[in-house]
């Protein structure tokens, strides 16, 4: 009898313990979207990605439609080649889409927004992206707007 | 001067034969492992006591640490007005970090000292020579079955402490401090990785496991067969398990995400 305890016991924690593991696999982690999006591989050359990571949103109008595989530099024109991996639910996308890379507000993250042009042929697998924006860099801009002030208009009681 | 000296020698050697006795100790461990193949009763008691008996103590405490860890997070995170990313805070840092290594610090002190205590006493009472006399191995008898137990046991335990922490935290961000809950699950999905970080954490705890079953068994194996000897050999247990942990922990940190 005490020994059939011990055993149910056993069995509760087992269950207990692969219970916990599944609920940090499906309900804390992002397995369901690792799943679904073995679609179709676009790239795209940026002059400057800014903070883009890998796994970063690839994103349509605000929706997700895949994600960042991998960042590279080409070596020859010393531009990030940005490789996302897009999801085959979202097969038709125009020849002329341009990518932009924006910030989700203030201190988000960077992501990659898709613009979709009017062309009837399809980006297909491998394809890139030719009109492409880069990353709004916070630094340059300030620099480049405190440089024009400071050129432009004189202290007044010089 | 000449004293001092000898006194490190002698220490360093002391160190050095231990660390060999304990290596020693592991591979005949793992030698006998195959044999338990016919007999998991042995286990499943050891399991039990190793644990099932430990789960309370790891089940109060992921939830304390995840209530804690979101009320701490919201306070610091709403100063940026990013009080939505609180699920993604405590979700990395409870699976990345406070899971392993707290279940494993818990474990030591738990599981692991009661180990060290058992086996410690066998010897003074000399049941392990008389098992030997019998023809009875007591590496397959006593260390191997506690040992798979520890290390069967360590990685659940650590799920177990994660997502209870993560449903504490969900307890007080969603239910106390008003987050909306659809926001609090979909950023901690979108930032938590399934390889990167859940893979990785069930990894360490299973490295965790080995390392603090290890020490405790072999330190009981190892302990002076005197009263004394078997309460310090306990106290060494829950130390040098804490050493190891933490600066394992480092490393594997190192190695799975600082991009060494």
């Amino acid at each position: 009898m005490q020994k059939r305890k011990i055993e149910i016991a056993v069995g509760v924690f087992v269950v207990f313990g692969l219970a916990a593991l599944v609920m940090l696999a499906v309900k804390v982690s992002n397995l369901a979207a690792v799943s679904e999006e073995n679609g179709y591989v676009i790239k795209a050359r940026f002059s400057n990605i800014g903070g883009l990571k890998v796994r970063a949103p690839v994103l349509v109008g605000g929706v997700r439609i895949g994600k960042v595989a991998d960042v590279t530099l080409d070596s020859q024109t010393y531009e990030a080649v940005v490789v996302m991996d897009v999801s085959s639910k979202y097969k038709n996308l125009p020849k002329d889409t341009s990518a932009s890379i924006f910030t989700a507000g203030l201190l988000g993250e960077q992501y990659v927004g898709l613009d979709p042009g009017g062309d009837t042929a399809f980006l297909k697998n491998g394809d890139e992206i030719k009109l492409t924006q880069a990353a709004f860099v916070m630094e340059q801009v300030l620099g480049q707007f405190l440089f024009s002030k400071a050129s432009g208009d004189k202290a007044p009681n010089e | 001067m000449l004293e001092w000296l000898r006194r490190i020698g002698a220490r360093a050697l002391l160190f050095f034969e231990r660390l060999g006795r304990a290596l020693l100790f592991l591979l005949r461990v793992v030698a006998v492992l195959p044999q338990l193949v016919g007999e998991f009763r042995l286990c499943i008691t050891q399991i039990y006591s190793v644990g099932v008996l430990s789960m309370q103590l790891i089940a109060i405490s992921g939830l304390t640490v995840g209530m804690v860890l979101g009320l701490q997070g919201y306070n610091t995170l709403v100063d940026f007005g990013a009080e939505q990313s609180l699920g993604q805070a405590v979700a990395l840092s409870l699976v990345r970090e406070l899971g392993p290594v707290l279940t494993a610090l818990l474990f030591a002190g738990r599981a692991g000292s009661a180990l060290t205590a058992e086996i410690g006493l066998m010897r003074v009472t000399e049941q392990l020579p008389a098992m030997e006399m019998m023809a009875v191995d007591p590496f397959r008898r006593v260390f191997a079955p506690r040992f798979l137990a520890g290390v069967v046991s360590m990685p659940l335990l650590a799920a177990m402490f994660s997502a209870l922490g993560i449903i504490g935290g969900s307890m007080i961000g969603v239910g106390l401090l008003g987050i909306d809950s659809g926001a609090f699950w979909s950023q901690m999905q979108a930032k938590v990785d399934i390889y990167d970080d859940i893979l990785n954490g069930v990894i360490k705890s299973v490295v965790f496991g080995v390392v603090a079953t290890w020490i405790a068994v072999f330190e009981g194996f190892d302990a002076s067969p005197t009263t004394e000897g078997v309460s310090r050999a306990t106290t060494r247990t829950v130390v040098h398990t804490a050493f190891a942990v933490l600066g394992l922990d480092f490393v594997l940190t190192a190695l799975m995400f600082g991009g060494l």
